[in-house]
């Protein structure tokens, strides 16, 4: 029998984000004949919009319709969905800021499995479910068998599945009766927008970008010299940022900034999906790193496999000198 | 305010260079230097800080081996009351299910008023507390880089989300949070902080004394399993450029500037 696959779809502004085409991708690659469902909450037109868009992807799209929802709160979402669903559902969620919030919880609820972060899948075999994942910022991968018999919970990483073409004409089916009351101990109040510093490095064409491997708030200067040099300015990694060195607007990443420089020079940073998702526009990228094996090393086209306190003062000689 | 906080002793990302064994059974881990995770660390600081402004107690507790210990007794340096050290066979082989059930004994077996832990660790999960909140019936919020208590009933929590924007939300207490790594500076922990608590004694629990049995925890309970661990098949990756310091340093300006990397 085939199992009942559903996808959590995010959406803003009446579509869905980018998660949704790739998750039904995830599903059919599980099962190729699986009628996968969409599930989305939300209020009004937006919600609708949101339905219709998703019905483009989805056969079947299920939506859950209450002013509560205008805003996702995955601790109002998470009773419903477990109202819903039935037991031995397996549920395609985005690993996310949402997905983190909602699906380690669903997991226990629904009394299911839960596997996070998948970045592969290596098909199903009965009822174990043959999963990638990555360990330790990427620096290994990780064979995972999920048994699927009573339901699971997966997150997936974004931008890893292709994405599906649409093309599809699905049924909206309005779910809001099932889904029960909206109650619970935590409520939204607002978004806060994170502030602007004095730097755009969004507008900018070279980034000299530093992680980690920065060591001291001093050595900032280094990276400062060989940013002038090249014309372009500093950008970081998180730690730089948390190590409050650095302002939070000068973050690259899923949580800071996303940058589209031509030059993208990553100096000691090693690589997470979460400091590239922020790397777009497809740049010239360089990876400086004292470890041969970091993972930026994959996504870089060039590397240089050096200390980046020794290497980074010879490269503003040279380039001063070779300009 | 009573207070837990989640710890779990991993290799040190800055410290370290992970390999895997030859059998690809787990990852080399001679010669690895580890530490508190980098998460939880942050969480401990938070939880002192609340305690320093509303009164209470930080307790700190870690499942895993003996060596789990040490991690512990740093975080006493840093200021937290007490710790409680988890260590059993049967829990080996435990998934993220596993943890979270025997860190809910653990939380059961206390009056805590607020359960924090990591958003996450080294496994890049970002599962347990979401777990520990639903097995406990409790709000829950992840990612979370404020937090301003209100009275002794409900917290406002700050959630980092996509962009670096901020969610705030309303909370009621008891509750779980993760803490996002930046909520706060970590104070330094000296020699001399890991030398007064070197003679504290810490608790070891196991899993009778925490009532729980084997077909909970362990590799028995395990809905999710590591098979192994393995380098995938990647494209060419990088074209690593060879050579002295300095030649390296003119191969690169010579690329630099024909992709337009100079101004
Ligand atoms: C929800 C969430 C959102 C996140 N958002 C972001 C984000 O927006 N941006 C972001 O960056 N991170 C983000 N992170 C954190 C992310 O998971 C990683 O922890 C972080 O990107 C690691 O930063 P890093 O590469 O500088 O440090 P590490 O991973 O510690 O890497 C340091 C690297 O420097 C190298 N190195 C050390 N010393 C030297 C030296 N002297 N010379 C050369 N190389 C050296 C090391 O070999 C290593 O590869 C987020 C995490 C979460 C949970
Ligand atoms: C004794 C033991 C045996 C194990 N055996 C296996 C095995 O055989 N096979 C296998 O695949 N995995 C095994 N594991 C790993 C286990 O599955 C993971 O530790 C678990 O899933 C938690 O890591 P995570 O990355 O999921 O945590 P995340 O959800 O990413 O961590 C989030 C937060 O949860 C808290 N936390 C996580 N782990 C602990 C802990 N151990 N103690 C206290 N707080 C914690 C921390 O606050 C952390 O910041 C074992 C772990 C332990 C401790």
């Amino acid at each position: 029998m085939s199992r009942q696959i559903f996808a959590y779809i995010e959406h803003n502004d009446g579509a869905v984000e980018d998660s949704a085409f790739e998750l039904i991708k995830v599903a059919e690659q599980m099962d190729p004949q699986a009628q996968v469902t969409a599930l989305l909450f939300g209020s009004g037109q937006e919600l609708e919009d949101a339905c219709q868009h998703a019905a483009s992807i989805y056969p079947q799209v299920w939506k859950v319709d209450k002013q509560e929802h205008s805003y996702p709160n995955a601790e109002l979402i998470r009773p419903q969905l477990v109202n819903l669903l039935p037991a031995d559902a397996v549920v395609l969620a985005p690993f996310d800021t949402f997905g983190m919030d909602l699906t380690p919880g669903l997991a226990i609820k629904l009394d299911s499995a839960h596997v996070s972060d998948i970045v592969g899948l290596d098909g199903v075999d009965g009822d174990t479910l043959k999963a990638v994942r990555q360990e330790y910022g990427g620096q290994v991968h990780t064979h995972v068998h999920c048994d699927l018999s009573g339901g699971a919970v997966l997150s997936v990483r974004g931008g890893v599945f292709p994405a599906s073409e649409g093309g599809q004409e699905g049924q909206v089916a309005d779910k809001t009766s099932d889904a029960g009351e909206v109650q619970a101990g935590r409520r939204f109040l607002e978004v806060r927008e994170a502030e602007v510093g004095e730097v755009d490095i969004t507008k900018e064409d070279i980034l000299v970008s530093i992680g980690r491997g920065i060591e001291e708030e001093d050595n900032i200067e280094i990276a400062q010299e060989l940013a002038e040099a090249m014309g372009g300015v500093v950008s970081c990694s998180r730690p730089v940022v948390d190590a409050k060195w650095m302002e939070k607007s000068r973050q690259v990443g899923t949580s800071g900034m996303t940058v589209k420089p031509k030059i993208y020079l990553a100096m000691g940073i090693s690589g997470s999906f979460q400091h590239m998702g922020g790397v777009k526009g497809n740049p010239f990228i360089v990876a400086v790193n004292k470890n041969a094996s970091a993972p930026i090393f994959q996504v870089a086209h060039v590397g240089v496999v050096e200390d980046m306190l020794e290497f980074a003062p010879v490269l503003t000689e040279k380039i001063q000198e070779m300009k | 305010m009573n207070i837990l906080v989640c710890v779990k002793r991993v290799p040190d990302p800055a410290e370290n260079e992970i390999e895997i064994s030859s059998d690809g059974s787990d990852i080399e881990r001679e010669d690895l230097v580890y530490s508190v995770n980098e998460w939880d660390n942050y969480a401990v600081e938070e939880a002192i800080q609340i305690r320093e402004q509303h009164g209470g107690s930080v307790t700190v507790v870690s499942v895993g081996e003996e060596e789990s210990e040490e991690v512990l007794r740093r975080e006493m340096a840093m200021g937290a009351d007490q710790g409680i050290l988890v260590s059993d066979d049967a829990f080996e082989g435990s998934d993220g299910r596993g943890i979270a059930t025997i860190l809910k004994a653990v939380a059961e077996s206390g009056d805590y008023d607020l359960i924090l832990t990591g958003a996450q660790s080294d496994e890049g999960a970002a599962q347990i507390g979401g777990m520990l909140a639903a097995m406990l019936d409790q709000p829950y919020a992840s990612l979370v880089n404020e937090i301003q208590v209100q009275g002794g009933t409900k917290l406002q929590v700050g959630r980092e989300i996509e962009g670096g924007n901020q969610e705030v939300s309303e909370i009621e207490l008891p509750c779980v949070l993760s803490i996002q790594s930046g909520i706060n500076e970590p104070r330094y922990v000296g020699i001399r902080g890991i030398r007064k608590v070197s003679g504290v004694e810490i608790p070891e629990k196991e899993a009778s004394d925490l009532g729980l049995s084997e077909d909970q925890v362990g590799q028995k309970a395990a809905r999710v399993k590591r098979v192994d661990y393995f380098h995938p098949e990647m494209g060419e990756g990088a074209e690593i450029l060879e050579g002295s310091t300095e030649e390296v340093a003119e191969k690169l300006v010579e690329l630099l500037k024909s992709k337009g990397g100079m101004k």
